[in-house]
């Protein structure tokens, strides 16, 4: 499966390599697939560039080599007005949610369609309507950001990822920092709205357990690199030490505890003057 | 030494092209905001919210000031005015002072520590808080929904502030002229109306204040767009807009009544 393209496939990413300021390397040679219907993750330790992926797709940052295609085109070659037309296919759903602090629930949730619909505004109200009583919150459309949990936030940010009914929607960390109740429900709803809505998604994470209940396929990435893949079945029985050590949080494995420093004697030697 | 030395130069090199570059990326982003000045114009509700938050929400601010400041000229000028003998002359004394300098300059100093200070501060957090990269994520340009209606409600509050601070003033001049001091009323105003002329004077204010909010919410948006996304990030921007724009606001007073008062 690894950099095979397939008609299928709504995003390829091959050789895909990227550096902040040209130098620092986050990821290289990355290939992987999003097919059309699927819902996929990709997971790994923090800071391995799994972020920096989703910002790739979505053309924020350029790629030193390689490319990404969503819907056949390559993202990097898009002009202004082509990216953000397909940006406005894109819905995503950012960490700690980035609702807009100064509109409320209901005018987050009808931000898109204001902005790029000429919808008239009876329309907007039952469609913004619709989409928040699809995560549970149509009784909170009064409620400003300042007044919602983070379970709640995240729910009215995933409306409005979903507001114009995307081709593919990006997931960064959803379940970050929720208890086990909402973390159950964002992860349904995740998988629901995938599926009801015909979309594509990509959930970058680093939550196993609760990945590997409802997504299609995983890759995980380690040092810039994808290390291993598979269905989630696949995943629980690998042999990989890597992924073994990832899915049953080992403290010990291919991924070291300690830092890497000078050797511990030599640094207690220097600091007593010896 | 020599090392010490070259050090020190390239220190001071790396310092001067670094501001250089700044003043340049903000130019550019002036024209940006600029460019995407159609949709704060062409949607004036996202406008005039601005002008809500930075000109209504100054008032208070500006009103009790101004109030205190014509109060304080009145006091200030029948003492030295009296001594001549042309106490009459308070009326034009107080007018003048503040229609020409104090109601643009001070109303300008207030405005950047009351407004442009929050306009920055509200525009970093938006980007601390990824909300400015999910509206580009929405296909939505930030420069153009958010920078640019606070630019324009930032340009049109400062004018009307500023003509605010001079009307109370004037009044508060009147207040202890007249009604404390007991300097002629009639004298107090038929001098002023007859000094005060409205091309040089009042004209010319304006055209300061005018200058002096696009010169306070251009900091101010910049500062804000510009600022590291941390929350030391957004405090050392919401410092630099009060300082840079209170110096840009005394510095282009200067020049601006040297052009216009003193015809060179």
């Amino acid at each position: 499966m690894d950099g095979e393209v397939t008609t299928e496939s709504l995003v390829e990413i091959s050789d895909l390599t990227f550096g902040y300021d040209g130098r620092r390397t986050v990821l290289s040679g990355i290939n992987l697939n999003i097919p059309r219907g699927k819902l996929v993750a990709i997971m790994g330790g923090s800071g391995c560039g799994k972020t920096t992926l989703l910002r790739l797709i979505g053309g924020q940052v350029r790629p030193s080599q390689g490319y990404v295609k969503v819907a056949g085109r390559v993202v990097h070659e898009l002009d202004a007005e082509a990216l953000y037309r397909m940006r406005r296919k894109m819905g995503m759903l950012f960490q700690f949610g980035a609702l807009f602090t100064d509109l409320s629930v209901f005018e987050n949730v009808a931000f898109q369609m204001r902005e790029h619909t000429g919808l008239p505004e009876e329309l907007i109200h039952d469609l913004v309507l619709m989409k928040l009583h699809a995560v549970g919150l149509r009784g909170a459309h009064a409620l400003m950001p300042s007044e919602l949990s983070g379970g709640m936030a995240r729910r009215v940010a995933l409306a409005r990822a979903i507001a114009l009914d995307p081709m593919l929607i990006m997931y960064d960390e959803p379940f970050a920092g929720l208890d086990p109740i909402s973390l159950g429900v964002i992860g349904q709803l995740i998988r629901q709205l995938n599926d009801a809505l015909g979309a594509s998604s990509i959930v970058v994470t680093h939550d196993v357990h609760e990945s590997l209940q409802i997504v299609d396929y995983i890759y995980f990435i380690s040092e810039g690199r994808v290390i291993a893949e598979g269905t989630p079945a696949e995943i629980r029985d690998s042999s990989d030490p890597w992924v073994h050590q990832f899915v049953w949080a080992e403290v010990n494995g291919p991924v070291p505890f300690h830092y890497p420093g000078s050797a511990y004697r030599e640094q207690l030697m220097e600091r007593s003057g010896a | 030494m020599l090392d010490s030395v070259t050090g020190m130069l390239r220190d001071l090199g790396r310092h001067v092209i670094g501001r250089i570059a700044r003043l340049g990326f903000a130019a550019r982003f002036f024209l940006g905001v600029l460019w995407g000045s159609g949709t704060a114009w062409r949607r004036f509700q996202l406008t005039i919210r601005e002008v809500f938050f930075s000109g209504i929400h100054s008032l208070i601010i500006i009103l009790v000031s101004g109030l205190f400041v014509g109060m304080v000229l009145g006091l200030q000028g029948y003492d030295t005015l009296q001594r001549y003998g042309s106490s009459e002359a308070l009326g034009v004394l107080v007018a003048l002072s503040l229609v020409r300098e104090l109601g643009p300059v001070v109303a300008g100093l207030l405005f950047a520590s009351r407004a442009g200070s929050a306009i920055t501060a509200e525009i970093g957090l938006m980007k601390a808080t990824e909300q400015l990269t999910a509206m580009e994520m929405m296909a939505v340009d930030p420069v153009a929904r958010v920078v640019a209606p606070r630019f324009w409600g930032g340009v049109i509050s400062m004018p009307l502030l500023a003509a605010m601070f001079s009307a109370i003033g004037v009044f508060g001049g009147y207040l202890v002229g007249v009604v404390l001091i007991g300097v002629d009323e009639g004298a107090f105003w038929s001098q002023m109306q007859a000094a005060v002329d409205f091309r040089l004077d009042i004209v010319n204010g304006i055209i300061k204040s005018v200058i002096f909010g696009v010169a306070v919410s251009l900091i101010a948006v910049f500062e804000g767009y510009d600022a590291p996304p941390t929350a030391e990030g957004v405090s050392g921007a919401t410092t630099r807009t009060v300082v840079t724009s209170s110096l840009a606001i005394l510095a282009l007073d200067f020049v601006l009544t040297a052009f216009m008062f003193r015809g060179l």
